[in-house]
């Protein structure tokens, strides 16, 4: 066979094709379950409606500091859809402006956490067993020995009170959870052949670690970014809840729930929005996590 | 005797281990709390408190210090019982866990039984016939049981069933018109069999059921859905087949083989979700008006109880530890894979 030259960019458009190729056929896969779709319909609704809450809520003055006593009280009704609040406040508007924070909350931790940790975990797995290792695994080990709900709130309670340091605290006990998912596929990844090799032709080892080996555990991470985007609506608000997170008047979805609990049982439905919000989020990022997962899988 | 011998080793490591970082939880949790912002004795003895008197207590805490200096009086503290004074109670913070850590422990213990009784048995009923009606209902439930978060769980049972239907009480852990029986464990339960009242044990019961099915909910949603998955899984494999072609009989197959290897992963998720209770339980507390460490954990957060902040995280820490250590301990005695690598 002849020998044939092929140019820079033509491997480079071949690689293109291929990753277009490959995205397809996940495409493809994740759309084959129906509760895969019905997850990202919900979030992609919920998305939409929090980045246009000015314009698609009916009465988007009702979101922070508003009262009106004349319409406190009114249960659900056409012009008030999940009825209004002791102060006059269209529920239905408040949890819309809600899913803004709530979608703030997790974008903000996860920019925060998931980059160190994948990090640290692949430098620990790929120095398995040297001082590197042993310090980010001690480390994240202290971390992880606390139940996540707990340390966020102890370290919340040292902060001023505000949705800004409820972030803080859940991505400063968030990241070893990473760390530990890399670590494990990393040290079992390195003794791969395409490593050895990518070693024996002088690759540095940032090259390895992420054009090597972190493209193999996309899937992994992904499906636990997604899974974790539930975890950290409800821890963070959990910490709104107890009065650690966003203050009133902020529409923040757990701020709500604890502000309107108080009125139960005779004024049920102010509880009934924020608390429904609150699930469907999660609900959302569950069924899309399973999705991603079995996507994967069936590589 | 061999195979004590490698028990204990790994047993022993794994509590060496724990201390290790307990050690550095400690370090972690007083690091934190030093942090905060203004002056705890000032903040304990009030805005008109003399400057001496204030001086002085600074100096009864040891704040006037060096943060190491405090740890080490700290860690001094804790290895003679004492995890110091509560600026809001002044008493010893061991002894306010102590009145209200078994509240917490009482509706823990109570919810993990809830939590145990129910994954394993919707996992069976709906493993057992995959694409049943049963099977899918489970389905159903168990999106919305992961979806729902305990907090909203507990304000949901309490609206239907305590307020709407009125079948349980709404709050605390026993009516005001009984008697709390004596206290000798501080669980009212075991505490009202020994003095022999009945009426005190189920008034308890009653009170119990709401709070500990709310935190029992989320998990036995999410462990019966593993255990459903991992028996499909078990049931397709071969020595499944060969058991069935020997003319073993179905539930003998099913409860005796298929069960044992499905449940394995599921004690690891459920003694971690068991251990998170404890945590879980701080807002379940506050919604049920339950006198529990978490109520009280949660009161020092807000009126920033130093002491009070750190002993409380400490002893949450100390026991996710050692439930799992029990947990590692349950799994190295069923998973004979662990024992074989751990052996070698």
């Amino acid at each position: 066979m002849k020998y044939q030259e092929v140019s820079y960019e033509q491997i480079s458009r071949k690689q293109k094709e291929l990753i277009r190729e490959s995205l397809k056929r996940w495409w493809f896969r994740y759309s084959k379950s129906k509760l895969s779709i019905l997850g990202l319909g919900i979030f992609l609704v919920i998305a939409v409606l929090a980045l246009f809450a000015d314009y698609v809520t009916p009465y988007p003055s009702n979101a922070g500091l508003y009262i009106n006593f004349k319409q406190s009280y009114l249960p659900p009704s056409t012009e008030h859809l999940l009825g209004t609040d002791m102060y006059g406040r269209d529920v239905f508007t408040r949890t819309i402006f809600g899913f803004r924070y709530a979608l703030m909350m997790v974008g903000v931790v996860l920019g925060l956490v998931v980059p160190p940790g994948v990090v640290l975990g692949l430098i620990a797995g790929y120095y398995r067993g040297t001082w590197i290792d042993t310090i980010i695994t001690r480390v994240s080990e202290v971390f992880i020995a606390l139940p996540p709900l707990v340390l966020a709130l102890s370290i919340a309670s040292v902060l001023e009170p505000n949705i800004f340091n409820a972030m803080m605290a859940i991505s400063l006990m968030w990241w070893p959870w990473y760390v530990r998912l890399v670590y494990s596929m990393t040290s079992s990844l390195r003794n791969e052949q395409y490593v050895y090799a990518a070693k024996a032709i002088g690759m540095p080892t940032y090259k390895i670690l992420f054009k090597e080996l972190l493209p193999n555990m996309l899937g992994p991470i992904l499906t636990k970014v997604t899974l974790d985007a539930g975890w950290i609506i409800i821890i963070g608000a959990a910490i709104s809840f107890v009065g650690l997170g966003a203050q009133p008047p902020t529409p923040d979805l757990g701020t709500m729930v604890s502000e309107y609990s108080r009125y139960l049982p005779d004024y049920w439905w102010m509880t009934f929005g924020p608390a429904i919000g609150i699930t469907l989020l999660i609900l959302s990022f569950n069924l899309i996590g399973d999705g991603i997962r079995d996507a994967f899988a069936g590589e | 005797m061999r195979i004590d011998n490698i028990i204990n080793n790994f047993i022993i490591r794994r509590i060496f281990s724990s201390i290790f970082v307990l050690f550095g939880l400690s370090i972690l949790i007083f690091v934190l709390a030093r942090l905060l912002p203004g002056d705890p004795a000032r903040l304990a003895l009030g805005p008109r408190a003399p400057e001496e008197v204030v001086e002085q207590y600074r100096k009864m805490l040891h704040l006037d210090q060096p943060i190491y200096i405090q740890y080490v009086y700290w860690l001094y503290d804790v290895f003679h019982l004492s995890l110091g004074q509560s600026l809001v109670t002044f008493r010893d913070v061991l002894v306010d866990i102590e009145d209200f850590l078994p509240a917490s422990m009482e509706l823990v213990l109570f919810s993990a039984m809830i939590l145990v009784i129910g994954a394993l048995s919707l996992g069976v009923l709906s493993g057992k016939r995959p694409g049943s009606i049963a099977d899918n209902l489970m389905r159903i439930f168990s999106y919305i049981g992961i979806s729902i978060p305990a907090f909203v769980w507990a304000i949901i049972l309490q609206l239907i069933f305590s307020y709407w239907l009125g079948i349980f009480p709404a709050i605390g852990r026993i009516s005001d018109n009984i008697t709390p029986p004596p206290k000798v464990t501080g669980f009212i339960m075991i505490d009202s069999l020994i003095s022999g009242n009945i009426y005190a044990f189920i008034d308890a019961v009653e009170h119990l059921v709401l709070p500990a099915l709310a935190l029992a909910i989320g998990p036995i949603a999410q462990e019966a859905r593993i255990l459903r998955a991992n028996l499909v899984e078990t049931i397709g494999k071969d020595y499944i087949l060969n058991l069935r072609s020997h003319g073993i009989p179905d539930n003998t197959i099913y409860f005796k083989y298929a069960l044992k290897p499905s449940m394995i992963p599921v004690v690891t998720i459920m003694g971690l979700d068991i251990a998170s209770l404890i945590a879980n339980a701080f807002l379940v507390e506050l919604i049920f008006n339950w006198p529990g460490l978490s109520r009280y954990g949660i009161n020092a957060m807000l009126r920033k109880d130093l002491n009070a902040i750190v002993g409380v995280t400490l002893v949450v820490g100390l026991i996710f530890i050692i439930a799992n250590l029990i947990v590692d301990m349950i799994i190295y005695k069923i998973d004979p894979r662990v024992r074989n690598i751990k052996s070698e």
